[in-house]
């Protein structure tokens, strides 16, 4: 920019991880969000983990009120936002005392000194100020008057000094981005687009992001700048997608493969609700979106548009799961396609509202009366939510059955660059609606059956209202074999409930087998997660690899069935380790189903794992064969 | 079967039958399993010889219910049916009838079923009016369940559940479904089957919800729960029969009327006492819910008296399933939606 100031010198490094840290009301989110655009766009791979609290507000400058961003880049592919940052961003004492714990020691802490008075301090239990004793020694420590400084650079604007303040976080911004090389150019068009109405708050925004800049480049807080070259990828579109985001499309791409409209029932909940906010807005893809008055009812009004003939879905979390469950039960029975949608987070009861966990995988199983089995599916990175919502609804149309999807916290709120699929190559499905009658009666008449089952997938005709000579009533109650009709004879009810059961095991003939990376092949270790852990367990398996451990990794996309083949991967090693963010649900069904002696390792603090701590089991379980 | 020439514009976009159809048509094969005596038969029968009035496709028309020996309704009607879970007919139907316009929605509850674990259903299935018709077959008990109390059962009520008597305090289902904002709310009886098939007429003709309570008789467990109503003697004295366009005039000879007081209250008065144009005219279709509310508080949950029975209220409001289609249909105003545009995102970039 300025040509007065000798150039720095710029060090290559291959990744880089940083975390934004400040009050609710700082704008990390957006600070985030927006280095993670430049980044994108610079071709890094990238991983990002927002991490907010539940108050919408708390009080400024507490330590319930701190917000946090997450992101690591690098020159090459990697799988998850990192364990610990090399670079922290605090913009108050909060931000600080809570994150200070996670810097990498000799990492760079670059803190607004602004914000660090006296008040501020006692605020949160400090009673001395760490930037002057030497408390913050381990890191390498950049003071800098944040406030103040963009204060002074939009003192021209016609702005009260709370809004002036306000802009500090694109001062932030600026930094950052000279810091790593990166450009302002998105940010610009970005801030365009949203303060095009307000010059001034426009003039400001842009003004402090460049003062940010001019601030890197000249001061002598920072004596280097940094560089990450772009990560060799497979020539495509990318873009960066949130899970969320990305499953909403999924489902939009669903609706279009498969021709049948989307109905979404639902109630708004964390982490899930952005998924109804998408689709709200998606109604020229003849998509209807339906906040209903409780889960209850939008699940049961997902279901009645099933019956109509549409995709009906449902989206929620742990506990509207369990709000939904006898309605679930309702479409085993009914054998109706229906998609419900579990972005998981910390429970039990209201638990962890905004913080990820995976400990509804046996809800999903098993949590409802009767033998009413439900497949279920599970995305493994933010982007994958796109392809398991395909495979969902694949399920879901082609079995006649409600199927879960089992995505959570990390992955909905997490993002990554995602090579964006041609249209035309995702799988397609047809609904194939019941028009003609299907039975045959001995004196020649026929009938239509709603029960008769195709002898392939043993799915019943789906026959929607409107279809002459179909009319047909079913319902919640046991139902005899083919004809339909209410039966309580026992004969027929066990026939029923292991036809049922069938059907659902029967899925996995439909599934991939489950695929075993291990490079040498003479691992004896394997590792077998599903979901979020995905990118946690990959990075610890590379990084263990090139500690010459020998470690294979596996990774269940489908829950409910297994995939065929899984009994044989999980017997031909001598020790399975199964990482999980609940107290051991997958390792429960994998010893139930496969005699398996599992090694469960399980954390549930409503973080991912990092692969740091991963890599230490995979390595102690090694050293023990 | 006389032809009617009513219009049902609810019904405009459910496609029209060419043929003749009889109550027959509408008996499905299945075998009726209610209590014999029990006054769900009488609603079926009139339901049946109703239907062929609307002239739709038998296949375009559903039925779908909760739980509850009413809720076992769909399973006999010889059209699409769908027999739920306690208490979410509504909600199951308003995703029907939303993705559905080309079909005539029904829905079939009892006071347990729609009043206690539905409760919260019926009443937002009333305030959005969906084009739905709620048929809620009230006898003041839970018949499936053998007999206990139900939300519509009187304080004091005696049942399996309440030794001692009941100290519930009664809803009364006309009263909450105007508080709920409802466009169309109307009160019949099952053995009554010229008024229960006017009603009927009206509701169907009603476009969004219309709530049908059905006073019913559950022979076994709450035998003669209405009697007060449909007793020769004490019926007529009772039964207060809305007819818009009327003055509201009961009694055995008429001796009856409804007026609003000098204090503005609404009363039962003597006839002879009052003249003749203080008598309150009904209209169904007074957009203030006040009257029609005020005339359903009339009726005393343990005598029964002055209870009326007709429309309430029909008032137009556009449909919920209406409005979200015709918010669709702007939205697709400028063409479809484009899923190759819409997963690119305006933020992308090339490699390779
Ligand atoms: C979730 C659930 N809870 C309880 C029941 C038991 N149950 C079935 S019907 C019923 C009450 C039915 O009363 P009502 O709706 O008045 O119908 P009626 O039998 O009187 O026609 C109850 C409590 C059930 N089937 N499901
Ligand atoms: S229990 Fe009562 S309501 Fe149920 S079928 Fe018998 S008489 Fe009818
Ligand atoms: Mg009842």
């Amino acid at each position: 920019m300025t040509d007065q100031v000798a150039e720095k010198q710029v060090i290559p490094v291959d990744h880089v991880i940083i975390r934004f840290a400040g009050d609710s009301g700082d704008g990390m989110q957006l600070t985030g969000d927006r280095f993670t655009s430049e980044t994108a766009g610079l071709g890094n791979d990238l991983s990002t983990l927002p991490d907010f609290p539940a108050e919408i507000r708390a009080p400024a400058g507490t330590l319930p009120g701190v917000s946090a961003f997450q992101l690591q880049f690098a020159d090459h592919d990697i799988m998850t936002p990192g364990d610990r940052p090399d670079v922290l961003v605090a913009m108050n004492p909060a931000a600080l005392k809570s994150n200070i714990g996670l810097l990498k020691p000799g990492g760079d802490l670059i803190v607004n000194t602004d914000e660090f008075t006296k008040r501020s301090l006692e605020k949160v239990g400090y009673s001395g100020n760490p930037l002057e004793d030497d408390s913050l020694s381990a890191y390498n420590v950049h003071p800098v008057g944040l406030t103040s400084m963009t204060v002074e650079a939009l003192k021209e604007f016609p702005l009260s000094k709370k809004d002036a303040e306000r802009a500090k976080n694109m001062f932030a911004l600026g930094m950052l981005c000279w810091l790593y090389s990166r450009p302002t150019d998105g940010t610009r068009v970005f801030l365009k687009s949203k303060f095009g109405k307000n010059p001034d708050i426009l003039g400001a925004n842009i003004a402090a992001l460049e003062a940010g800049w001019s601030f890197g480049e000249t001061t002598e807080a920072f004596s280097v700048r940094y560089e990450v070259k772009p990560a060799p990828m497979k020539a495509g579109t990318y873009r960066n997608i949130h899970g969320n985001l990305a499953l909403a499309y999924g489902l939009v791409a669903a609706s279009d493969r498969s021709g049948l409209p989307i109905f979404l029932g639902t109630y708004p909940i964390t982490p899930a609700s952005d998924i109804l906010h998408e689709l709200s807005k998606l109604k020229k893809f003849g998509i209807t979106t339906f906040q209903a008055e409780d889960e209850i009812a939008g699940v049961g009004a997902a279901i009645g548009a099933s019956y109509g003939g549409s995709l009906g879905i449902t989206t929620t979390s742990g506990p509207g799961v369990a709000l939904k469950s006898e309605a679930i039960g309702l479409a085993v029975t009914l054998e109706i396609p229906l998609l419900i949608i579990d972005v998981q987070r910390g429970g039990p009861s209201t638990g962890l509202p905004t913080k990820t966990e995976q400990s509804d995988l046996l809800q999903a199983m098993f949590g409802r009366n009767g033998e009413a089995p439900v497949p279920i599916v599970a995305p493994q990175s933010p982007s994958d939510c796109f392809d398991a919502a395909i495979e969902a609804a694949r399920i879901a149309v082609q079995y006649r059955t409600p199927v879960f999807l089992l995505s959570d916290g990390y992955l909905a709120n997490g993002s990554e660059p995602w090579s964006i699929p041609d249209v035309d190559s995702l799988p397609t499905f047809e609904a194939n609606f019941a028009t003609e009658l299907n039975h045959t009666n001995e004196d020649g008449t026929q009938e239509f059956w709603p029960y008769l089952r195709d002898a392939e997938t043993l799915a019943r005709p789906w026959a929607i209202p409107g279809t002459p000579g179909l009319e047909h009533r079913i319902g919640g109650i046991e139902k005899a074999d083919g004809r339909g009709n209410i039966s309580y004879d026992p004969d027929n009810h066990d026939k029923m409930v292991r036809l049922r059961q069938a059907k659902v095991d029967g899925i996995a003939a439909s599934i991939a087998p489950l695929a075993v990376e291990d490079p040498d092949g003479d691992a004896r270790v394997l590792i077998i997660g599903w979901g979020s852990t995905y990118g946690p367990i990959g990075a610890a398996c590379r990084v263990a690899r090139k500690n010459g451990v020998k470690v294979a990794q596996a990774h269940l996309r489908h829950l409910n069935p297994f995939p065929t083949n899984t009994a044989e991967v999980l017997r031909s090693y001598d020790r399975v380790i199964v990482p999980e963010m609940n107290l051991g649900q997958l390792a429960l069904l994998l010893r139930g189903k496969f005699l398996v002696d599992a090694i469960g390792y399980n954390q549930v603090r409503g973080l991912p794992f990092t692969s740091d701590e991963l890599v230490g089991v995979i390595t102690n379980v090694a050293s023990s064969l | 079967m006389t032809s009617i020439d009513l219009p049902f514009p609810a019904l405009a976009l459910v496609p029209k039958t060419d043929e003749k159809q009889s109550a027959k048509d509408f008996k499905s094969d299945q075998e009726v399993r209610w209590c014999p005596g029990c006054g769900d038969y009488s609603i079926l029968s009139t339901v049946q010889g109703f239907m062929p009035e609307l002239g739709l496709k038998k296949e375009n028309i559903v039925f779908i219910s909760g739980i509850g020996c009413s809720s076992r309704f769909p399973y006999y009607m010889n059209t699409y049916g769908l027999h739920s879970i306690h208490g979410r007919a509504p909600a199951i139907a308003t995703g029907l009838a939303v993705t559905r316009p080309d079909l005539s929605v029904w829905v079939v509850t009892g006071d347990g079923d729609a009043l206690s674990i539905g409760g919260n259903h019926l009443i937002h299935a009333l305030r959005r009016n969906v084009n739905l018709k709620i048929l809620l077959f009230n006898n003041r008990i839970y018949g499936l369940t053998k007999g206990q109390y139900s939300p519509t059962s009187e304080t004091g009520k005696i049942t399996k559940s309440t030794p001692q008597g009941s100290v519930d305090y009664s809803f009364n289902p006309v009263s909450l479904a105007l508080g709920a904002e409802a466009t169309f709310v109307a009160r019949s009886v099952d053995s009554d089957r010229k008024h229960l098939s006017e009603v009927l007429r009206r509701a169907a003709a009603h476009e969004g919800t219309a709530l049908v309570e059905i006073l019913q008789n559950c022979n076994i467990f709450n035998d003669g729960a209405w009697e007060a109503l449909k007793d020769n003697e004490t019926g007529p004295q009772n039964v207060i029969r809305l007819e818009d366009g009327q003055p509201i005039r009961f009694g055995a000879n008429g001796e009856k009327v409804v007026i609003r007081s000098k204090n503005g209250h609404i009363e039962v008065a003597d006839a002879a006492a009052v003249s003749e144009s203080d008598v309150i005219v009904y209209d169904s279709r007074t957009e203030d819910p006040g009257l029609a509310f005020a005339i359903s508080r009339l009726s005393d949950s343990h005598s029964l008296t002055d209870t009326a029975i007709g429309v309430f209220r029909d008032v137009q409001r556009p449909s919920y399933d209406r409005l979200v289609r015709e918010q669709m249909a702007e939205a697709a105003a400028g063409g479809p939606g484009d899923l190759q545009s819409l997963i690119n995102g305006k933020d992308n970039w090339q490699i390779g």
